[in-house]
């Protein structure tokens, strides 16, 4: 019974994405102009096109780098500086406000400062992705660790767990490492939408967000259509195998879905 | 060995009145002795337990646990909580361990000493389990293990069989005494049963409604293992039950 459902419902995933495709089809063969709507059997010659020259390959690696420097950057400040403030109550107090002022601009206002601070380099571009995904990875190890049962502390404390460090690595940490996971997958889907507008200003010729720009140019719509895929299609991958390393190895002692 | 004397806690709300929780407290608990604190809803019975495991501090008087004074938690004392508290992300085996980490006591001994304990609540073969994969009452018995591991004077338990079901409380109270005598403990044990009260202590210290001062001190001097329906124990029982009942009248006006 299970296994039956099971298949129905793999038939009807299958059923509406063939739907969706052959609608595409007939929608663009009805328009018949390949700079408003390239067909799918367009995008299907273009993605084959795009791997066999190997380009796509070069693409990814270079959106892949950046996203890799940003996400990096935006891990090591802000886990630490979530810790600090959700543990150190005159710290939240001191740096709260200025968080909170500098939260709320959109990471594409920065991309000015990146190529005056950076130049037209891959950090200027892991700059606007540190800056996208920086604030929910902050916000979510600032609440876990808010959020730590004060029973857990107390029987840290009662068990000989007293000093600060201890407490922070023994206990809140831990106990706020779904809270933290959270944010990183937040912050890489944040992060990774801003790798389009951080390539378009041009720090290199290659890169997923690059060619879309380059291809719109040029109005090879159905090259467009095929990168915006690709870049859906590797986002949903990281988050994919995100989910799975962290619930497979960091939070096997969870239960229920957490991220 | 545990001695209190002209103890006080005030609690200031936040428009600024007092509280007091807890009112010239004094008492005295012999070495190895079980007590159980009784008393209505807001007695302060909990703030007075907190107290001596170093949680809170009081406004006024002393504190001594063999002669030394209690400044801060310590690992002469041991607490066992009312909600569940063990450490989610750490099997059964490494939250006994915990305290032994911090001892810095050598991987395999600790997991030998933990077996030990873990033995002692009957759950060895729970020993690589996660938290949720145990019902309530073995997560307290967990609990009780991890307090023990580190080897306390004074084992501080807040109404630990609370959210069990009755079975299970009886169970483990059947339990706790037999370690109890085992392993020969000073406890000091809250709770709101005076059947439970019966059952366990050697002493019943009832407090009073707010502000908590102790009202009176009970002993129960009743031949162990007890009958808990014994004409002795029900004696006591209706003793305990007149003294409270005043006290928690008190509580509703």
């Amino acid at each position: 019974m299970g296994q039956f459902l099971d298949m129905r419902k793999r038939t009807l995933e299958i059923t509406s994405v063939a739907s969706a495709i052959i609608i595409w089809e007939i929608i663009a063969r009805i328009i018949n102009k390949k700079y408003i709507l390239p067909s799918f059997t367009d995008v299907g010659a273009a993605f084959l096109k795009l791997v066999s020259g190997g380009e796509l390959y070069r693409d990814i690696i270079t959106s892949l780098n950046f996203f890799v420097i940003g996400m990096g950057v935006a891990i090591a400040v802000g886990i630490p500086l979530g810790v600090m403030m959700g543990w150190f109550k005159t710290i939240d107090k001191a740096i709260d406000p200025i968080i909170e002022m500098i939260r709320p601009i959109p990471p594409l206002a920065w991309i000015p400062f990146a190529i005056l601070w950076f130049g037209l380099t891959k950090y200027a571009a892991g700059f606007v992705i540190f800056v996208g995904a920086v604030f929910p990875i902050l916000v979510n190890t600032y609440t876990g660790f808010r959020n730590t049962p004060k029973v857990l502390v107390e029987s840290g404390m009662v068990l000989g767990c007293i000093k600060n460090r201890d407490l922070i690595f023994r206990i809140a940490l831990p106990a706020a490492l779904p809270a933290i996971a959270t944010g990183v997958r937040v912050g890489m889907g944040v992060g990774w939408m801003c790798v389009v507008a951080a390539e378009m200003f041009g720090v290199s010729t290659y890169g997923i967000g690059w060619k879309i720009w380059h291809w719109n140019d040029l109005h090879h719509m159905d090259l467009v259509l095929t990168y915006m895929l690709v870049l859906g299609f590797i986002a949903l991958v990281i988050d994919r195998l995100f989910r799975y390393i962290v619930q497979e190895w960091w939070l096997k002692w969870q239960t229920g879905i957490v991220v | 060995m545990l001695s209190i004397k002209n103890l006080n806690k005030i609690y200031h709300t936040e428009e600024g009145d007092e509280v007091v929780a807890l009112s010239d407290i004094n008492l005295y608990v012999a070495d190895k002795e079980f007590v159980c604190f009784i008393g209505p809803s807001g007695c302060g019975k909990t703030t007075l337990l907190r107290i001596i495991a170093g949680l809170e501090k009081p406004d006024s008087g002393t504190l001594t646990v063999n002669k030394e004074p209690i400044t801060g938690p310590g690992p002469d004392r041991g607490m066992v909580f009312q909600e569940y508290s063990l450490f989610p992300w750490r099997t059964v085996l490494k939250n006994i361990t915990f305290s032994l980490e911090l001892k810095k006591i050598p991987k395999s001994e600790r997991e030998k000493i933990a077996r030990e304990f873990l033995e002692l609540v009957g759950l060895l073969e729970f020993a690589d389990s996660y938290p949720h994969e145990l019902s309530g009452g073995m997560k307290q018995r967990v609990a009780i293990a991890r307090a023990m591991v580190n080897d306390p004077d004074v084992l501080l338990m807040d109404e630990p069989f609370g959210a069990v079901d009755a079975q299970t409380r009886n169970r483990l109270q059947h339990e706790l005494l037999n370690i109890w005598e085992r392993k020969k403990k000073t406890v000091l044990f809250i709770t709101h049963s005076v059947d439970e009260a019966v059952f366990l202590a050697d002493k019943v210290v009832v407090f009073t409604a707010r502000p908590g001062r102790v009202k009176e001190v009970i002993n129960v001097d009743l031949p162990r293992p007890r009958e808990r329906t014994s004409f002795e124990a029900n004696a006591v029982r209706e003793h305990l039950l007149a003294s409270l009942g005043a006290e928690i009248q008190a509580a509703i006006d």
